[in-house]
């Protein structure tokens, strides 16, 4: 039997235009979701899960009560069980710092004991892409950075990933298992939930964790890191904007390009 | 202070972020007029260590182990420099490799970690400038922690190029026992039917798209204007392109003569590839775009309106 954890937050899309109320982005202006990172981990754990025997894929979220919503979004997808954790005392805090979150996410590791973890190469909120790696460190396994192919061979404890560098270059890497795998979008094609994945995903357990049944108490979130100014950022913008409706502003951007010998015959 | 950083190298080259390094450190060092160590590890280390000696470095460290990078060996290499160094500010690259290693050092030497930071400053503790949201947010971050690990997003800092004085030193590490992790080669992205790097006028297509049977419409707008299709991420994430036309960060870096980026938000990941573009043009919906922040000419509008008009004027 096989064991794949799959790490997935739910995090704040926000809209074009928006506000900023003191330390945060205006509720108002606010969309949760599953990360898109996390979709394509959660993918890829439930396809390694239908293409080999007694898989189990178990998704665990740190997250309030709202991310229920998220989290079983992943179990509609094919993860087996869920775990959020949460408890009263996160309401004051950020949650920004990586060793908080390592902590956390390394005591569920230890519960669960499994041999892959994987995660999203980052947050779409906060983007700190750092959280898989310290984990990997913590809990005392391998682990590589912004995969975007996996070949898992369990039975030689050998997973070979390629890694997605700059430039259009990848490294070919094999990683001893147990392991914690960063994912990269376009790894694979995150399904879209079927009726019956969402029918049956609730009936699917989504275990509660609090600080304590990971054996913490709230001295666990004290962190140095503190967020303390958000802005706008200033536009910068020297554009030349052509104004008018369609029509107007494709003929001022024509006038442009012929200028620039684009669609001379 | 003392600060360390970590240079970053890839099949035989230092990237530029090394040199980003050096003046992101030299402005910490400056501060409490400390020193500067740069240290780089595996690869041609001699080469390296008298390239990195540059103005503001103090002292470079080589370390000799390999040739390319193996995220166990730097772990392992940064964690005995910065026990040998003693540095309060530990300076890293925010690169594929960076993220590779950095979070593992930071853990293991139980230091604060502030990654991706745009701009920063040390006063008793560090305070950082870092994006969130997609580029949509400034933040600021305060460490309440005298010693901190940072790494820094590539091109935010100035490349120091002048040669400098510093000592450099060969510094010994091995790694014990064998390595949880082997790289056993690199692979380019298949070139396929076209170089949109070579392409004089590049229409390149984003998000806005929100179709794969919207493509056609653009594919139209390139053949109307005799250019070469392109596009961002999300594109090629979703399987409607291959990954010879991505450009980016991940994908090519272009310079074509005219760069017209139609639905696309420009991303800092998606800038670092176009922004050598000679006229950068932007059709969006959303003004504040930080793809505007770079056009040289924009419209503020709904692609499916603007395109199909633009066409027309080409035919």
């Amino acid at each position: 039997m096989m064991k794949i954890l799959v790490t997935v937050k739910e995090v704040a899309e926000v809209e074009d235009d928006f506000e900023i109320d003191g330390l945060g982005i205006d509720e108002a202006y606010l969309e949760y979701d599953l990360n898109e990172w996390d979709d394509y981990a959660v993918e890829e754990a439930v396809q390694i899960a239908e293409a080999g025997d007694d898989v189990e894929v178990v998704s665990v979220t740190i997250g309030p009560e709202r991310s229920e919503e998220t989290i079983r979004m992943a179990l509609a997808k094919g993860a087996d069980r869920a775990i959020r954790v949460w408890d009263d005392a996160f309401e004051s805090v950020d949650l920004l710092d990586v060793a908080a979150k390592t902590r956390l996410l390394a005591a569920v590791v230890e519960k669960e004991d499994p041999d892959l973890v994987l995660t999203g190469v980052q947050a779409a909120d906060d983007g700190f892409g750092a959280t898989g790696v310290s984990v990997a460190d913590e809990v005392g396994f391998e682990w590589a950075a912004v995969v975007n192919e996996l070949d898992l061979d369990a039975d030689g404890g050998v997973a070979n990933v390629r890694r997605e560098l700059e430039g259009g270059v990848e490294e070919l890497t094999e990683v001893d298992l147990p392991a914690v795998l960063t994912i990269q979008t376009g790894i694979n094609e995150p399904r879209y939930a079927s009726l019956r994945g969402i029918r049956q995903a609730q009936r699917k357990e989504i275990a509660p964790m609090s600080l304590d049944d990971l054996g913490f108490d709230a001295s666990a979130l004290d962190s140095p890191i503190a967020l303390t100014g958000m802005s706008e950022p200033e536009s910068e913008s020297d554009a030349t904007l052509f104004e008018g409706d369609a029509e107007e502003t494709a003929a001022q951007l024509a006038e442009v390009l012929r200028e620039k010998g684009v669609g001379a015959q | 202070m003392t600060v360390l950083a970590i240079a970053d190298h890839r099949r035989g080259s230092l990237r530029d972020v090394s040199y980003e390094l050096v003046s992101a450190g030299r402005q910490l060092a400056d501060a409490t007029g400390g020193d500067l160590h740069v240290a780089v590890i595996s690869g041609n280390v001699e080469e390296f260590g008298e390239k990195l000696n540059l103005t503001g470095v103090d002292t470079v460290h080589t370390v000799e182990n390999g040739e390319e990078f193996n995220h166990d060996v730097y772990a392992g290499a940064v964690e005995a420099l910065y026990d040998e160094v003693d540095p309060t500010v530990l300076l890293m690259p925010n690169s594929v490799n960076g993220l590779d290693y950095a979070p593992a050092v930071a853990n293991a030497l139980d230091l604060p970690l502030v990654s991706d930071a745009v701009d920063f400053s040390y006063d008793g503790g560090l305070t950082a400038i870092r994006e969130m949201y997609g580029s949509k947010v400034e933040t600021t971050i305060e460490v309440d922690a005298e010693r901190v690990a940072v790494t820094i997003r590539g091109g935010e800092w100035p490349a120091v190029a002048d040669t400098g004085d510093a000592e450099i030193s060969a510094f010994d590490y091995s790694p014990d026992g064998d390595l949880g992790s082997r790289v056993l080669g690199f692979e380019e992205v298949a070139g396929g039917d076209v170089d949109i790097t070579d392409a004089d006028v590049l229409v390149s297509v984003g998000r806005g798209i929100e179709e794969e049977e919207n493509l056609e419409l653009v594919e139209e707008l390139a053949d109307a204007l005799g250019a070469t299709l392109s596009s961002s991420r999300p594109i090629v994430d979703a399987g409607w392109l291959p990954p010879n036309r991505q450009v980016g960060q991940s994908g090519k870096v272009v310079t074509p003569d005219i760069y017209l980026a139609v639905g696309i938000s420009g991303a800092v990941q998606h800038v670092a590839g176009m922004k050598g573009a000679d006229t950068i043009i932007a059709i969006n919906t959303d003004p504040n775009a930080p793809i505007f922040d770079i056009a040289d000419y924009g419209i503020v509008g709904d692609l499916f309106e603007v395109v199909p008009e633009l066409i027309e004027q080409f035919e």
